[in-house]
């Protein structure tokens, strides 16, 4: 059992960063593991954003080994390093947590190959790139991962969280959601569900040159829609091929730049309630997390088994 | 204790090895008795007056907190109480074995009202998942939809939802009747054994899978029958017992009853053709 949310405003922004944390706590119950945002923030729209991580988060009941943070530093210091040699320009460099960090940075060429020459240093996971994506997990609640990471001031149009309970794979960061989209800026996914034919598809996806970097199944369904995309169908397109392409119970949300998108199994084994309204479209695994954002009486409907819908911004 | 002998003749089922033996004679279970049911009391139930009415507000209340304050309220007479910003909380009205006119002003979280044993219920929102679980009796009214498992496993009273309800509509339905004033997802009365199910709109997939029995009657367009269940010819009987219910749930005044579908069990997944008449009563 895990919990999701999401939430798009339609033609302006808000404090997506606070509102999605609100629909995640109230979802905690669902999942105290980890907690994971992608937030599409009101930035300028020149630079990449890449945000990545070095290392584990190894407190909080991990399952990840200990590493000193100076094994870290010299992670870091050889993603500088590959950076210049791809060509890329640092603009700005943060770091976040001693195993995170966050780069606004400068880079015109093909993005998969710039993420398997980052990826090959050990440990290290590009946790999203984007103009305006900003993808962030870590072990704890959402108040926590919130105040850890200054997530409640983030301005911008819309989002999706998710709160884990570990049960397919570890208690670490890599296993978190939401998944990156890669190799294409600015997609994210979370899930809530098992997939059950999480391996078959990894082997035909791998073999097609796409990239995994964990064993959580979940990470199949960002894979299997990036490389729906890749071939040249839309997102929805996409979407609505996984309801036969993957076989399990899952509701999952997926995001893009500009939309934000929802399927359900056609068994419609996993919940989720929805509320649709002119100008915001609020959704979550239990009406609770609505209603820690929409205090007033609003109409909510649960979608039914197999139905797909995306709405843009 | 009781009787337990081998029967003489054996059935298809039992030549088979599904039964060797038969019970017969007295056994220690008590049944229900309408003429004796003011002497029928349950534990933790409470002699209420419908016309001393409150209000409770339960937005700081989580829900162990709520249910504690109904039932000092019910304890205290309350016949009628007014539930104020339930605010999707779950499990709020569960457990209420007395009669009772509970109004939620607002929408309610998951297994809302389950377990209920008697009163009446309006919700002006919305419920999730599994509202009115396990309900014996009573009436319980959704203005607006219901979320997945809506009645699952009731065994008796009418549950309404003026709205859509989600999937598996009636899971495991043992009695009672499950009125819906708009459509319903898959898996409608996914392994329903007794009562009746009826959807003014349309259905999804796999209506009816499994059922054992029971009834269930579609207004409008079915995604597609689950295994073994079969329609059937709508009766006057069927349409006389569908006006009486949907004027008392107050919605379908406009729908055409002749033209409904009635879905049954087809019976060929149990085995029935192998059973006697008391063998299959008793393998619902």
């Amino acid at each position: 059992m895990c919990g999701i949310a999401g939430l798009i405003h339609r033609g302006k922004s808000s404090n997506v960063g606070e509102e999605l944390q609100k629909m995640l706590q109230a979802l905690k119950h669902r999942g105290p593991d980890s907690t994971g945002y992608a937030l599409y923030a009101n930035n300028d729209g020149q630079n990449f954003i890449m945000r990545f991580k070095v290392g584990e988060n190894v407190g909080e009941g991990s399952t990840s080994v200990n590493e000193d943070e100076n094994v870290y530093n010299e992670r870091k210091k050889l993603v500088n390093k590959r950076l210049s040699e791809l060509g890329a320009t640092v603009v700005k460099e943060e770091k976040l947590t001693p195993y995170s960090y966050r780069y606004e940075i400068k880079y015109d060429k093909d993005l998969m190959e710039f993420s398997k020459a980052i990826e090959s240093i050990e440990s290290v996971e590009i946790l999203s790139i984007g103009k305006s994506l900003e993808l962030i997990k870590d072990l704890g609640d959402a108040t926590t991962v919130s105040e850890r990471y200054g997530l409640n001031k983030v301005q911008g149009t819309h989002g999706i969280g998710h709160a884990r309970m570990a049960t397919e794979s570890g208690v670490d960061i890599k296993s978190a959601h939401p998944f990156w989209g890669y190799p294409f800026a600015d997609v994210s996914v979370v899930h809530n569900g098992q997939l059950t034919n999480y391996w078959n598809n990894r082997r035909v996806l791998e073999n097609k040159g796409m990239r995994f970097m964990s064993e959580c199944d979940s990470e199949l369904i960002a894979v299997f829609l990036a490389e729906k995309m890749r071939d040249g169908a839309t997102l929805e397109e996409g979407m609505k091929q996984s309801l036969t392409g993957l076989d399990g119970v899952f509701t999952y949300f997926v995001a893009t730049k500009d939309s934000l998108g929802m399927a359900k199994d056609t068994m419609a084994a996993k919940p989720l309630v929805l509320y649709e309204s002119d100008d915001l479209v609020a959704m979550g695994s239990e009406e609770i997390a609505i209603r820690s954002i929409l205090p007033q009486e609003i109409d909510t409907y649960d979608p039914f088994d197999g139905e797909v819908k995306v709405w843009q911004i | 204790m009781a009787n337990l002998k081998t029967t003489a003749k054996k059935t298809k089922a039992q030549s088979m090895g599904l039964h060797t033996e038969v019970l017969t004679g007295k056994t220690q279970q008590k049944f229900f008795n309408p003429d004796e049911a003011e002497n029928f009391f349950y534990w933790g139930t409470h002699n209420v007056d419908f016309n001393k009415r409150t209000e409770l507000d339960v937005m700081d209340m989580d829900c162990r907190q709520a249910n504690n304050k109904i039932d000092e309220l019910m304890s205290e007479g309350y016949g009628t109480i007014v539930i104020k910003n339930p605010q999707g909380k779950h499990s709020l009205g569960v457990g209420i074995l007395n009669k009772l006119n509970l109004i939620f002003e607002g929408s309610l979280g998951y297994f809302g009202v389950g377990s209920i044993d008697g009163p009446i219920v309006t919700v002006n929102g919305r419920v999730g998942w599994s509202c009115a679980e396990n309900m014996m009796a009573g009436k319980v009214v959704i203005e607006k939809n219901a979320g997945s498992c809506f009645g699952a496993a009731i065994r008796g009273g009418d549950l309404i939802c003026k709205g859509s309800v989600g999937a598996r509509t009636g899971i495991d339905q043992k009695g009672g009747s499950i009125i819906v004033g708009g459509d319903a997802g898959a898996f409608t009365g996914f392994m329903m054994q007794r009562g009746r199910i009826v959807i003014l709109g349309d259905v999804g997939i796999n209506l009816g899978d499994s059922m054992y029995d029971g009834t269930i009657y579609v207004g409008g367009k079915i995604g597609s029958f689950g295994s073994d269940a079969v329609e059937s010819p709508m009766t006057k009987n069927d349409i006389e017992w569908l006006t009486r219910k949907l004027k008392v749930a107050e919605i379908g005044s406009n729908v055409d009853l002749s033209k409904m579908t009635k879905v049954v069990a087809g019976k060929k997944l149990w085995n029935y053709d192998a059973l006697e008449p008391t063998e299959r009563k008793g393998a619902i």
